[in-house]
């Protein structure tokens, strides 16, 4: 045996020690694996703490260890800390193992004689594999330094602005006629009440404007190829039967316009566009679409009075979606988040009592640039309401539904609580289960509201129903509540009620998720790398999440993970390349047959066959290195790196020399 | 420790879903059998049937092989060459008169801890109705041994066999 | 012709006897066979689970057991009462050995054995899922035209279709309603309960309830009230009176099993219905031409 190895076994505090008896595991590795190589065996409290790290960096360079396996919490967690201080000795940093006896054996295992034998097993797994570990050096490739940015609403806008502002080049693909998303349908923000399109429009006139984004709306990205630092985009731009660059966005085209069309989007269903339109005044691109579909040239043939009257010859009924295809570094999702069909939940009456809103409908209702100028009126389109009910959780909290809580429907709530007071005089009631307001000036507002006087019913709501049960109940909605502070059932009549509907992840999250390569959650929110430490990477190099892809957010939560996922994007374009892992496949020329199964097996295109040679090669820069081709090879001519045969089959001898009870194992053959 | 069989089984995991589902089984603290010990590789596809092989010929009584839901291979489709393999080994297993059920299939994702845990006890537990992994009398024993000298690496671990 | 266990309980052989009628008939002429299990008795109603859950769950399981010594997979009873205790008792011997242990060692005394292996449905589920609304329209060669119908779920009948169905706002029986002509009507206390058994010991309580009921329909102008259930036929058919006279209302509207109705559709005679045996007034039924 010829290579120096070092085991360290790390206590993580109890976490390990409290199960496994660390002290005896490594007495052991160091005993009974000596003639396996290993020279050095040691326990400590917290390995991965600089002077665990110094213990290892001091072996290294005075026992001249030449492999180091350290036993301690999962390679996710930790790999790379350890890999880094073998380095900074000296030591080839792919010559160092981490076996996970954490997550893997004292976090899962009550049993502490047998966790303790599972650690043993699992290190020498790890001396067993290490031992046929190879010096390798990290991939670089370059780094394109464009960027795309997919979705337009606040999170998209704010990490398009950043990373343009830096001097670099961003593709902001929108899948509607305008960037601005949920915001710009929104009419005040809270807690400070100022006025949602006030403060947004100036961002999205950047956006518009910026030489450095170019912003492709009423797009979709296709296709996604390649890896960090060298994605190639496809994207659809849809046919907007405008010439945009004749275009002024006059407005002529939508006033003319003979066909009304619910909007079914940006009204949220109460109120009417045209079938040529932009979404709202202050659309940026300023540019319309025609929606085919619904109009009427498309439909029956004949029409074309937007085509009559533009004053610049900008209709084109002729044109065609165009695919384009961009090189990017580095990409971030802001896709954001779908209502919550409050239909769903009947008993809630939505859809069957007219006076039952949601909460994006009452944004329009009392959005002064939205179908009733602001006006809070029922749907008869004069009635001002005397009583409003606003009914918190709906669809979220709910174990019948969204389990999680939506985060934003406290404050919005009271933000409506607080319009229909200041603008109608009408008695509220808001129906909450829990109050949360979390952030900065939120509780002050809560209080606000307190003092307003809103009435505020601690409960669920059990049923909207129309059913008079009392002379003062006809002609109401009648909310049916348990409130919950005074113990008692209690039947509130009001003319109004919002349903404050929570976020789900958009409809398509997960197809769009497969598209860039990343995974939703049980709830189908995307997964962050890390929950708390790396909130907007994901486990796919070079693809950020932003906003409320990553589950339900305020505006304030929104634009600060805007701006980190530009900020980490910003930092890897600074970097001009990246390291990648060296895990890749190799062909031994010598052993080819030239067979080319491994050829088609690969996903990645990454196997090339010489047909002069008759002999495949693997191009390491296209290869990702799953391992497929080297499981495949009937000649055992393709090898892999970091999980070679000898690797695995080693582990698979050491992780097999204890039994569960910590016995020698051998195989019965009675 | 009773006296009841305690089986070793071997469990092959991606690094991508199977094996984070693992560390979300430990992160939250879930409770599972020890009898099991993890690889890890980069795909399920890398799987090479010769591991399993090994695994039954080194003394394991099953082996476990997780990869990534049908359609979230991080490689693109590389879990369903996993499962071609998959099912090709349990015929092979059959042929060498190993009962099939040594060897599970298994699609986990990252978050799916809690699933990935009660199908390692499940697993755990038909092992151990199988009992130990038995390679008869003479047919067998002769197997197993092939099976030995067909898989050729230098072994770091000889007949020197620490007790 | 598919066949079924059938359990009518015991209201349809006494005051439910028109449920009893209308139900073979239409179980006849759409082809469902209703073979009555032998020896029954009753399901516990709404009466016997608080005050001795054990004893009633070995009461419902002894007519599952006479059930399934049939051969039969499908166990049907008309009466929302006696459906949700049948349906709930399956559920829980499935679910519980422990239970079934118990109940199976009092069964033995009576040389019976249960598993909890039936299909437990109520009759309308039957009609609506093995015959179809298709099927039923083309069978109703006299559609109900212009009869509003207030369907009437009650509670027992949806609360056990939980897992399956949508318990707070169902459509099945407005569809089957459509399906026989009429024009079934969106009012907001279809699924509430209709008093039940607190007639007995809280009259004023469940007379509220019932005026509730009478009210919404009344309020959409319904002809009548459409049910499935004995229970809640006899509390608002009987007590109509009973309300009037505490509350001041003028209510009179008549009530029907939804088999009367839909065996007028499909034109059987009104007397093979039972609908003279009605106790409250019939008069009002505007029969459609």
């Amino acid at each position: 045996m010829t290579e120096r190895i070092g085991v360290y076994v790390c206590h993580c505090g109890t976490n390990i020690a409290g199960v496994v008896d660390v002290v005896e595991v490594s007495k052991w590795a160091g005993e009974k694996l000596a003639a396996n190589g290993v020279v050095i065996s040691r326990d400590y409290k917290f390995m991965c703490s600089s002077l665990g790290q110094e213990l290892i960096q001091k072996d290294i360079q005075e026992l001249g260890l030449t492999r180091v396996v350290v036993a301690a919490c999962s390679p996710h967690l930790h790999e790379a800390t350890f890999r880094n201080a073998c380095k900074q000795a000296g030591l080839n940093p792919y010559l160092c193992e981490l076996v996970s006896i954490r997550e893997q054996d004292s976090w899962v295992h009550t049993d502490k004689v047998a966790a303790t034998e599972k650690a043993k097993a699992i290190i020498a797994g790890g001396v067993a594999r290490v031992a046929h570990h190879e010096a390798l050096e990290p991939l670089r490739v370059p780094i394109h330094p464009d960027t795309l940015v997919v979705g337009g609403g606040i999170a998209g806008i704010q990490a398009a602005l950043e990373v343009a502002d830096a001097g670099f080049h961003v593709y902001l693909v929108e899948r509607e006629p305008s960037i601005g998303g949920h915001m710009a349908q929104f009419d005040k923000t809270f807690p400070t009440l100022d006025c949602s399109a006030c403060i947004l429009t100036p961002k999205m006139v950047q956006v518009g404007s910026h030489p450095n984004i170019t912003l492709l709306t009423w797009s979709e990205v296709t296709k996604v190829d390649g890896y960090v630092g060298n994605f190639v985009v496809t994207i659809n731009k849809k046919a907007r039967y405008i010439k945009t660059e004749d275009c002024t966005g006059c407005g002529i085209c939508w006033e003319k316009c003979p066909w009304k069309v619910v909007d079914e989007v940006f009204e949220a269903g109460l109120g009417n566009r045209k079938a040529v339109y932009t979404p709202f005044p202050q659309a940026v691109p300023k540019y319309p679409v025609i929606d085919a579909p619904n109009c009427a040239y498309f439909l029956k043939g004949t029409c074309k009075a937007c085509e009559k009257f533009c004053p610049t010859g900008a209709i084109d009924f002729n044109q065609k979606d165009e695919t384009i295809s961009v090189p990017v570094g580095n990409i971030i999702l802001a896709t954001g988040y779908d209502l919550f069909d409050a239909k769903r939940i009947p008993q809630y009456g939505y859809g069957r009592f007219d006076n039952v809103y949601t909460n994006l409908e009452f944004e329009r209702l009392c959005n002064a640039a939205g179908p009733t100028s602001g006006n809070i009126v029922l749907r008869d389109g004069k009635t001002v309401p005397k009583t409003v009910g606003i009914v918190h959780c709906v669809g979220s909290r709910d174990e019948n539904y969204n389990i999680y809580c939506s985060s934003i429907c406290c404050m919005q709530s009271l933000k409506f609580a607080h319009l229909v007071h200041e603008r109608t005089g009408a008695e509220v009631y808001n129906f909450y289960i829990d109050m949360r307001t979390p952030s900065k000036g939120y509780e002050e507002f809560y209080r606000r509201l307190l003092d307003e006087g809103t009435h505020f019913v601690r409960g669920k709501v059990a049923e909207i129903s129309d059913f008079a049960r009392l002379p003062e109940e006809e002609g109401k909605l009648i909310v049916q509540v348990e409130d919950t502070l005074i113990g008692k059932q209690r039947r509130i009549p009001v003319d109004m009620v919002i349903l404050s509907a929570g976020m789900q992840p958009r409809h398509d999250a997960k197809e769009v998720g497969k598209l860039f390569g990343i995974a939703c959650s049980a709830d189908g929110w995307y997964i962050e790398r890390h929950p708390k430490l790396d909130p907007v990477a994901t486990m796919t190099e070079g693809v950020f999440i932003a906003g409320c892809v990553q589950g339900p957010k305020d505006i304030p939560a929104s634009v600060a993970q805007g701006a980190g996922a530009a900020a980490r994007v910003l930092g890897k374009i600074q970097q001009k390349e990246i390291s990648l892992e060296p895990v890749r496949a190799s062909v031994d020329e010598q052993k080819c047959s030239g067979c080319r199964i491994c050829n088609d097996l690969c996903p990645f295109g990454a196997i090339l066959f010489h047909e002069d040679r008759m002999v495949s090669e693997v191009n390491p820069a296209l290869c990702q290195g799953c391992g497929t081709c080297v499981a495949a090879c009937p000649a055992g001519a393709m090898s892999g790196t970091v999980f070679s045969n000898e690797q695995i089959l080693s582990q698979i001898e050491g992780l097999l020399l204890l039994t569960v009870n910590g016995k020698k194992a051998e195989a019965v053959t009675a | 420790m009773t006296d009841q069989f305690e089986p070793t089984v071997i469990g092959f995991t991606c690094n991508w879903c199977s094996y984070r589902a693992a560390d979300t089984a430990g992160t939250a603290r879930m409770k599972y059998a020890p009898n099991i010990r993890l690889i890890r590789l980069m795909c399920s596809g890398r799987l090479d049937p010769t591991f399993v092989f090994k695994a039954f010929a080194d003394g394991a009584d099953g082996v476990l092989i997780s990869g990534c839901h049908p359609g979230d291979c991080h490689y693109v489709e590389q879990n369903f060459k996993a499962l071609r393999r998959f099912i090709l080994m349990k015929r092979v297993l059959v042929q060498m008169g190993v009962e099939p059920g040594r060897l599970k299939l298994l699609w986990a994702s990252a978050a799916e801890g809690a699933m990935f845990a009660a199908e390692i006890n499940k697993f755990v537990e038909e092992i151990r109705k199988l009992g130990p992994l038995n390679w008869g009398k003479d047919e067998g024993g002769r197997m197993k041994d092939e099976i030995s000298s067909f898989i050729t690496h230098p072994s770091s671990f000889g007949e020197e066999v620490p007790a | 012709m598919k066949q079924y266990a059938y359990y009518p309980g015991c209201s349809l052989e006494s005051l439910a006897k028109d449920y009893q009628l209308s139900t073979k008939e239409v179980a006849r002429a759409l082809d469902l066979e209703l073979k009555e299990i032998e020896d029954w008795n009753c399901c516990g109603a709404t009466a016997y689970f608080p005050v001795d859950e054990m004893l009633a769950y070995t009461l419902v399981a002894r007519n599952l057991a006479i059930a399934e010594k049939t051969g039969l997979t499908d166990f049907v009873a008309p009466c929302s009462a006696c459906f949700k205790n049948a349906y709930y008792t399956n559920a829980y011997l499935k679910k519980d050995p422990d239970l079934a242990e118990h109940i199976n060692f009092a069964l033995e005394e009576d040389h019976l054995h249960v598993d909890g292996k039936l299909n437990v449905r109520h009759l309308i589920e039957v009609i609506l899922e093995d015959v179809g609304l298709e099927e039923i329209k083309t069978k109703a060669v006299h559609p109900l035209k212009g009869l509003r119908v207030a369907p009437y779920y009650g509670c027992q009948l949806l609360r056990p279709r939980k897992d399956h169905e949508n318990v707070e706002n169902p459509r099945f029986f407005e569809e089957l309603l459509s399906a026989i002509g009429a024009e079934p009507l969106e009012y907001s206390s279809k699924a509430r309960c209709c008093g039940a058994s607190l007639i007995i010991t809280n009259r004023r309580a469940a007379l509220e309830m019932v005026r509730i009921l009478l009210k919404d329909a009344i309020d959409h102008e319904a002809d009548v009230i459409a049910t499935t259930c004995p229970m809640c036929n006899v509390n608002l058919e009987v007590y109509q009176n009973q309300v009037n006279q505490e509350f001041g209302t003028q209510y009179s509207i008549p009530v029907m099993y939804f088999t009367q109705l839909m065996g007028m559709a499909l034109n059987i005679p009104s007397r093979r219905l039972g609908i003279t045996k009605e106790p409250v007034p019939k008069a009002q039924v505007p029969v459609p031409s």
